[in-house]
C-alpha cells in the first residue's frame, strides 16, 4: 500500500489539531478508550463539545494552554492508502517544531481561518512549506460555519493566498472549504457548500499523485556504516551500508566513489534476505565493490557520468531555530550533511528574507529565531551535494552549536560558490 | 518487465528503522538495545540483525528485569538472544530493592513499574551507555506521539517535552555531553498492526502468551490479571479460568490480558484490525494512574 506523509501548517488557532481530530474521528480511527478520555478531559475543561484537538494535543502544557507546542504524529489507513500525520504548532515561538514535522512531508495542509484570511503566520508556513519543497500544498479554508458557509469568504482567501503563492515555487496547490469542527468536506462532500465542486479532503489525500516525487535519476549512496564481520565465516566481507537517496543501483554498475574519485564496479547489493537485483530510494542496503578501495562513513558512491557537486563552499537558505543565539558572519558551527559531520564557518549573510513581502534585506547583520536568510558557508571538508530542489536528501543539512549541542539551523543548498 | 520502483509501506518503515539503527552504531560509542521479550522488542531485535548483517550486533542487549516476569517470556528471551548471538545485560529491580536504591511498594496494588526507572538509569551509569534503543511507538500513547526519534536525556535521565531538539529530515543530532544520553526509537512510526504484520511476514517467533491460551485470572479495574505469586488479590477478586491472550508484555502485576480465541497470528491480526480499544488502554494499569501518567514517567527517565 502507498504511504503518504502529511503535515499541518497555518496560524495558531486556525484549527489544525481539530481538523486532524475530525479526520481521525470521521474515519473511525479513534479507539473507544481514547474517545472516553478526551470526553472526560473536555468536560473537565468546560468545553461545550468534545474537543477533538485533544487527540493530538497530548501534553499537559498543551492542554493547560489550549495550543499545540510540539509535533504530534498520528497514523491511519483507509483501504486506499496509509497516512503518517504530523500535526504541527501554529504559534510562531514553535516554528522549529513545525519545520521538524514538515521536513519529511509529501503534502502540507495549510489551514486558514475564513474570518481572518491569510495572516503573517499563514504566509510564513506557506513559505516554509515551499522552501522545504513539500511537493503538494492543500489550503483548507476553515471555520466556514462561522461565515455562514458563504462562497465569498472562501473565494477571498483563495485569491489572497494565490497572490502570495505566485511568488513562491509551489508545484501543486489545491483549495478546500471546510469546517473542522463540524466535519464539512473532511471525509464526505458537504451539503452546506453546494457551490464547491471539488473533492473532500480525505478523497484528495487518497488520490493525490505522489509516486513521481522521488529522484530516480541521480544515483547517490552516502556511505553510512562499514560492515566488517569479526567472524571466520565472513572473514573477507567488507560492505558499505547505507540508504539509497537517489537513482538505482545494480550489481555490475560502474561506480565512482567520492572524495577519492576512484572507480569500481558493484559486486553485489546485499540485504539480510540475500543479494537483490537492484536498489532504489529509500531502500537501506549494503553495497559491495569489486575492488578494495578506501571508503568510509561520510563518503559517497555515485556514477562516473553523474556526480554530485563537490565543494567546500556552499550557498544555502537557512532557517534559524534557536532563541539562545544568532547567526552572524564568521560564526562557526558543526554541520551534518547526509552521513558526514564537519565544521563550517558562515562567510557571509547575504540577506534576510521578509516573510510577508519576500523582500531581501541585504543590510541584515544577523538571523534570529525563526528568521530565514541566504548564507555562504565554508566547510572544513568538501561536501558532496545536489541542489535541494533536485534532491532533498543530498541538498539538506542541519547546523549544530558545538557548545550547547543544540540543533540551531536547517539548511537547503542552492549551489556551490563563495 | 516494467519496474515501478515502489516500496510497500512496511518496506518503507523498515528501511527508515534500519537507517536509524546504522546511524547510531556509527555515531555512538556505547549503545545498548532494550529488550523486554515483548513484540516490539522482538521486531527491534530483528531490525538490528538486518541492519548489520552479516556481522553480529555491535552492542549488547539489556533487559530491565522487574522480577515479575511471565516465565514463558524469560525462556523466550534467553533462547532468542542466544540465536542472535548477542550479549545480554540484566538490570535487576530486585537488586535495586536489595541495595536500598528503591523502596518496594506495598499492598495489593503494589507495582514495580515505576521502580524500573531507577534500575534503568543506574545501569546506564554503570555501563556508561550513551544511546539506548527503545521499542516505543508513537501510536501507543499521546506523550509518545510527541517524542523525537532521538530523544535527548539529561544527566538525570529526564525528558523535557518543551525542549526537544528540532529533528529535520533524517539528520539526527546525537551530540551529548558526558553523563547525558539519547533514547533512540527506530520504530517510532510503526503502528500495532504494522508490528503484527511484520512478525507474520518475517515469520518471527513470539512468546506463546501473545496467542490465546487458558489461564487462571482474576478481574481488576476491568482487566484480566494473571493469578501469580507477584500479585496479592483483594477481597472479592475470584480466580477463574479464561481463554486469553496478551496485547502487550510487561510486568505480570500490571499487564492485563484480553479475552480472545485468536490462537494463530492470522487470527490475532484479524482481531486487532477490529478492536476498538488501544493496546495500552486495554491492558496497562500503569497508564491508568492519571491522564498524564506516561508523560510524567517519561520526564523521570522511564522508557
Ligand atoms: N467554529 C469553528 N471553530 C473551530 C473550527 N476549527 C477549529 N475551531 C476552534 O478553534 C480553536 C482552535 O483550534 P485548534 O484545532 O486547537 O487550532 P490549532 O490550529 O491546532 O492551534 P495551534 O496548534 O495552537 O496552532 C478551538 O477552540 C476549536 O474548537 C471550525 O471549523 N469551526
Ligand atoms: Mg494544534
Amino acid at each position: 500500500m502507498e504511504l503518504l506523509r502529511f503535515a499541518t501548517a497555518g496560524s495558531v488557532d486556525d484549527g489544525k489539531s481539530t481538523l486532524i481530530g475530525r479526520l481521525l474521528y470521521d474515519t473511525k480511527q479513534i479507539f473507544q478508550d481514547q474517545l472516553e478520555a478526551i470526553e472526560r478531559t473536555s468536560l473537565q475543561m468546560g468545553n461545550e463539545y468534545t474537543n477533538l484537538a485533544l487527540l493530538t494535543d497530548g501534553l499537559r502544557a498543551e492542554r493547560e494552554q489550549g495550543i499545540t507546542i510540539d509535533v504530534a504524529y498520528r497514523y491511519f489507513a483507509t483501504p486506499k492508502r496509509k497516512f503518517i500525520i504530523a500535526d504541527t504548532p501554529g504559534h510562531i515561538q514553535y516554528t522549529r517544531n513545525m519545520v521538524t514535522g514538515a521536513s519529511t512531508a509529501d503534502l502540507a495542509l495549510v489551514l486558514v481561518d475564513a474570518r481572518n484570511g491569510v495572516v503573517e503566520q499563514s504566509r510564513r508556513h506557506a513559505f516554509l512549506a515551499a522552501l522545504l519543497r513539500i511537493p503538494h500544498l492543500v489550503v483548507c479554508v476553515n471555520k466556514l460555519d462561522l461565515v455562514g458557509y458563504g462562497q465569498e469568504a472562501f473565494e477571498k482567501v483563495k485569491a489572497e493566498f494565490r497572490e502570495f503563492a505566485m511568488k513562491l515555487d509551489i508545484a501543486d496547490l489545491t483549495f478546500i472549504p471546510v469546517s473542522a469542527l463540524h466535519g464539512d468536506n473532511i471525509v464526505d462532500r458537504s451539503p452546506n457548500t453546494p457551490w464547491y465542486e471539488g473533492a473532500s479532503l480525505l478523497h484528495h489525500l487518497e488520490e493525490v499523485h505522489i509516486a513521481s516525487d522521488r529522484n530516480l535519476v541521480d544515483a547517490r549512496f552516502p556511505v553510512q556504516y562499514v560492515i566488517r564481520p569479526q567472524s571466520d565465516e565472513h572473514h573477507d566481507y567488507r560492505g558499505y551500508a547505507g540508504t539509497i537517496v537517489g537513482g538505482v543501483f545494480k550489481p555490475g554498475d560502474e561506480v565512482m566513489v567520492l572524495p577519492s574519485g576512484f572507480t569500481s564496479t558493484i559486486a553485489s547489493v546485499d540485504t539480510f534476505e540475500g543479494p537483490v537485483d537492484e536498489a532504489f530510494p529509500p531502500m537501506a542496503v549494503t553495497i559491495r565493490l569489486t575492488d578494495d578501495i578506501d571508503l568510509s562513513r561520510g563518503d559517497m558512491i555515485c556514477r562516473p557520468g553523474n556526480q554530485p557537486t563537490v565543494s567546500q563552499d556552499v550557498q544555502a537558505m537557512v532557517c534559524w531555530l534557536t532563541e539562545a543565539s544568532k547567526l552572524t558572519s564568521r560564526a562557526k558551527l558543526a554541520i551534518k550533511h547526509t552521513t558526514k559531520v564537519a565544521r563550517v564557518m558562515v562567510t557571509d549573510l547575504q540577506y534576510r528574507l521578509d516573510i510577508n513581502t519576500l523582500h531581501r534585506d541585504e543590510s541584515a547583520e544577523a538571523l534570529v529565531l525563526n528568521e530565514i536568510g541566504r548564507v555562504s558557508l565554508r566547510c572544513t571538508q568538501p561536501l558532496f551535494f545536489d541542489e535541494y530542489r533536485r534532491n532533498r536528501a543530498t541538498g539538506s543539512f542541519v547546523l549544530i552549536d558545538e557548545t550547547t549541542n543544540a540543533t540551531v539551523a536547517a539548511g537547503m543548498i542552492i549551489g556551490a560558490g563563495a | 518487465m516494467t519496474t515501478t520502483y515502489e516500496l510497500s509501506d512496511l518496506d518503507q518503515i523498515e528501511a527508515e528503522s534500519i537507517h536509524i539503527f546504522r546511524e547510531v552504531a556509527a555515531e555512538f560509542e556505547r549503545p545498548c538495545l532494550l529488550f523486554s521479550g515483548g513484540k516490539d522488542s522482538i521486531v527491534m531485535l530483528r531490525l538490528a540483525e538486518k541492519s548489520y548483517s552479516p556481522a553480529s550486533l555491535p552492542f549488547p542487549v539489556m533487559h530491565v528485569d522487574t522480577g515479575h516476569n511471565f516465565p514463558e517470556v524469560l525462556e523466550f528471551r534467553d533462547r532468542r538472544i542466544a540465536e542472535v548471538g548477542a550479549r545480554l545485560v540484566v538490570a535487576s529491580v530486585q537488586q535495586s530493592i536489595d541495595e536500598g536504591r528503591v523502596t518496594e511498594e506495598t499492598g495489593p496494588r503494589a507495582s514495580r513499574n515505576r521502580l524500573q526507572t531507577t534500575t534503568l538509569l543506574d545501569a546506564v551509569g554503570e555501563h556508561r551507555f550513551d544511546a539506548l534503543f527503545g521499542g516505543a511507538r508513537r501510536d501507543e500513547e499521546k506523550a509518545r506521539a510527541k517524542e523525537r526519534v532521538y530523544s535527548f536525556r539529561d544527566e538525570f535521565g529526564q525528558w523535557d517535552p518543551k525542549k526537544q531538539r528540532p529533528e529535520l529530515w533524517n539528520l539526527y543530532n546525537g551530540r551529548i555531553r558526558r553523563g547525558e544520553h539519547i533514547r533512540v526509537f527506530p520504530i517510532s512510526n510503526w503502528t500495532e498492526l504494522d508490528i503484527w504484520e511484520y512478525i507474520r511476514r518475517e515469520g518471527i517467533e513470539i512468546p506463546s502468551i501473545y496467542l490465546a491460551h487458558e489461564r487462571p485470572v482474576f478481574e481488576r479495574d476491568g482487566m484480566w490479571l494473571a493469578d501469580s505469586d507477584h500479585v496479592t488479590r483483594m477481597d472479592g477478586e475470584e480466580v477463574v479460568t479464561r481463554r486469553v491472550r496478551y496485547r502487550t508484555v510487561g510486568d505480570m502485576s500490571c499487564t492485563g490480558a484480553v479475552e480472545s480465541t485468536a490462537a494463530t497470528l492470522d487470527e490475532v491480526i484479524a482481531e486487532i484490525g477490529a478492536t476498538r480499544i488501544t493496546e495500552r488502554g486495554a491492558t496497562r494499569a500503569d497508564d491508568r494512574v492519571s491522564e498524564a501518567a506516561m508523560e510524567d514517567r517519561k520526564k523521570e527517565g522511564y522508557f
